[in-house]
């Protein structure tokens, strides 16, 4: 691991970021739909709609479009919001952190629950335990996150469970204005516990519903991983020296087990912030995804163009982070 | 070189055992009947070529057998004590001070993402219970004995980043760490450079000496035997051919397979031309007498 390592990646990513802009913008173009259609009222006659046109520089030609586009992304500038009028990066920005801090409790939950099913099944190794762990792994994944959201939806209102929010992502009767859009811990660090117990249960179903299936993916591999490392020589040595079960498995195989892991947690985890499209928009959490779904019903070009960029500088932060991760886990690349 | 006799009883005993894999159909037999004693501060030598049961009887000693090997029959004491059949967590209480193992290959044996340092003095705080500071500066100790420079730099290595001996050295530093009473030694030279080879049989030697532990060294090298050891139990098919000490053994041999073992094997004095392989009619004859063993004890029930 080295600075010219990361550089690297990170020069690598302007071509990546390209590509993207590139495929979303001619892509916009290809589909049919009109954002001023959607736009006008009922009333409005042709020369409002071409002064919207003009305005929104609708009006060029679709080369044109593009070189403008791009022009102004150089620059930073990812245009006006045609649904809502304000600039799209500030309209995302302000709902990215919401976004963030959903994923990261989902990764938490995802990556608490799997693990522990991993250890468990390997601790159990060959025994019902194992079969157990399996089989739920099994019925978890064969459920998409939405269907899980809408389980959740389902379980909660036929079962009256009155304390756990469907909706939104704080409680109306909370008085907690953020200075930053990151309430979770912005909320704990100013010992706003109130505040920081109902965003946490606001965040709890829809971080579950996007974490059970990743869950269950974690749960597969690292435990073939840690199976795979207990038929190592070192744990002969580890079982030769008394080590408990437990800490063989939990301490000597779990580390040497964590790096395939890793990768493919991370592969999964862009499923994940991806999932938060349909996920947010169920549960009426405010965060880019949920924001997505409104743009692409409104054919808002410009907060497509600016949701999609955002989404794939999350993926291509997320790739680099396992990266990084595999030189703190793996000894023997660290030096190299 | 031969061992004083046994004032007291043996530190291990190995009485009859029977010792057979599962297999879908029927068990196969690794061990037929094996019997050896080892004396307190004796080094012990087992030879066999390969596929002789010589490794199973060091893993069924430490309890460490496949989980689809089973013990049919017979019993290994430990200083008087039958631990055989022993329950998880008293068997995991004998290991460290009771017992301890020399691997064979060195390049796999040690965790890869522990350091080294961690990884010697784990045993020391589990079985002497000795706090970090304490069980850190008997870390140091212990690579100073087994010969490691700067010892200090090494603690805080990665086994990637020492070589096969500088491992096996560590390893060695791990069996000899809780003083136990027994170690296993599983072809500890084997996998290493011939140039190496000689200093750390010398290092398990000394070590043997300086803590009067007993050994079951697990070997194909007569040579090696010849060496390190005071008593030499010959094995073939899972069952010993014959036992005495290591002089008698190489001068007098009294089973033609001994005979032909040190045919087969090198030495200083014999240029390595005149080298015979065992020959193939008395593995032939060997093989039939074990099957011929098999079928009278299923006859028996």
């Amino acid at each position: 691991m080295s600075w010219t390592f990361l550089l690297r990646r990170l020069l690598l990513a302007i071509p990546t970021l390209f590509g993207v802009a590139v495929i979303v913008f001619v892509l916009l173009r290809v589909v049919p739909g009109d954002p001023i259609a959607m736009l006008i009222g009922p009333g409005a006659t042709e020369a409002d709609i071409a002064e919207l046109r003009r305005l929104y520089g609708l009006d060029e030609s679709i080369a044109l479009q593009f070189v403008y586009y791009l022009r102004d992304l150089a620059g930073g500038d990812f245009g006006t919001s045609i649904s809502m009028r304000q600039d799209v990066m500030e309209l995302v920005l302000g709902r990215l952190p919401v976004t963030i801090e959903l994923c990261l409790v989902a990764m938490l939950v995802a990556v608490g629950l799997g693990g522990a099913m991993a250890l468990a099944g390997a601790y159990w190794r060959g025994r019902s335990g194992e079969a157990a762990v399996d089989g739920a792994a099994g019925f978890i994944l064969a459920i998409p996150d939405f269907l899980w959201a809408l389980l959740f939806i389902l379980f909660v209102v036929v079962f009256a469970l009155d304390g756990l929010p469907i909706s939104g992502r704080i409680g109306h009767d909370v008085a907690f204005r953020g200075a930053t859009g990151f309430l979770l811990v912005e909320s704990l660090l100013r010992l706003r516990l109130d505040a920081f117990g109902s965003v946490l249960l606001h965040t709890i179903l829809p971080a579950l519903a996007l974490a059970l299936p990743l869950a269950a993916i974690v749960a597969r591999v690292l435990k073939t991983s840690i199976n795979e490392a207990m038929t190592q020589d070192y744990i002969l040595m580890a079982r030769v020296k008394g080590f408990s079960r437990a800490r063989i498995v939990g301490r000597e195989a779990l580390r040497n087990a964590l790096v395939p892991t890793v990768t493919l947690t991370g592969v999964q985890f862009t499923f994940l912030v991806g999932g938060t499209v349909l996920v947010e928009k169920i549960f009426s959490y405010p965060g880019i995804g949920n924001m997505a779904i409104d743009a692409v019903i409104n054919r808002d070009l410009p907060l497509i163009q600016g949701l999609v960029l955002t989404f794939a500088v999350l993926f291509i932060a997320v790739n680099l982070l396992v990266d990084v991760s595999y030189a703190l886990l793996n000894p023997r690349m660290r030096h190299g | 070189m031969t061992a004083t006799p046994p004032a007291v009883g043996p530190t291990l005993s190995v009485r009859d055992l029977h010792l057979a894999i599962a297999g879908r159909r029927r068990d196969t037999p690794i061990l037929r009947g094996v019997s050896l004693d080892i004396a307190p501060g004796e080094v012990h030598g087992l030879v066999g070529e390969s596929g002789a049961g010589k490794t199973m009887i060091g893993k069924a000693v430490l309890g460490i057998q496949p989980s689809r090997a089973r013990i049919a029959a017979g019993s290994v004491l430990f200083d008087g004590r039958d631990i055989t059949h022993l329950p998880e967590r008293e068997r995991r209480r004998l290991m460290g001070r009771g017992m301890g193992l020399i691997p064979q290959d060195p390049m796999t044996s040690l965790n890869p993402a522990h350091r080294i340092g961690a990884q010697i003095a784990d045993v020391l705080r589990l079985h002497l219970g000795l706090d970090r500071a304490a069980a850190g500066a008997r870390t140091l100790e212990l690579l100073n004995e087994v010969h490691i420079r700067a010892p200090e730099r090494v603690v805080r290595q990665y086994p990637h980043e020492l070589s096969g001996g500088m491992r096996q050295r560590v390893s060695i530093a791990i069996a000899f760490a809780c003083r136990p009473k027994l170690i296993v030694a599983d072809e500890p030279t084997t996998a290493l450079d011939v140039t190496v080879q000689r200093q750390v049989l010398a290092l398990i030697k000394r070590m043997q000496a300086q803590e009067d532990a007993s050994i079951l060294f697990v070997t194909h090298d007569l040579g090696v035997v010849a060496k390190i050891c005071d008593r030499v139990t010959v094995l073939h098919g899972g069952r010993v051919l014959e036992t005495g000490a290591t002089r008698r053994i190489v001068e007098a041999p009294g089973h033609d397979y001994t005979r032909a073992l040190i045919a087969a094997t090198p030495r200083h004095d014999r240029p390595g031309g005149l080298l015979r392989p065992v020959p193939e009619a008395l593995t032939a004859r060997l093989d039939a007498e074990a099957l011929a063993y098999d079928a009278a004890r299923g006859s028996h029930g």
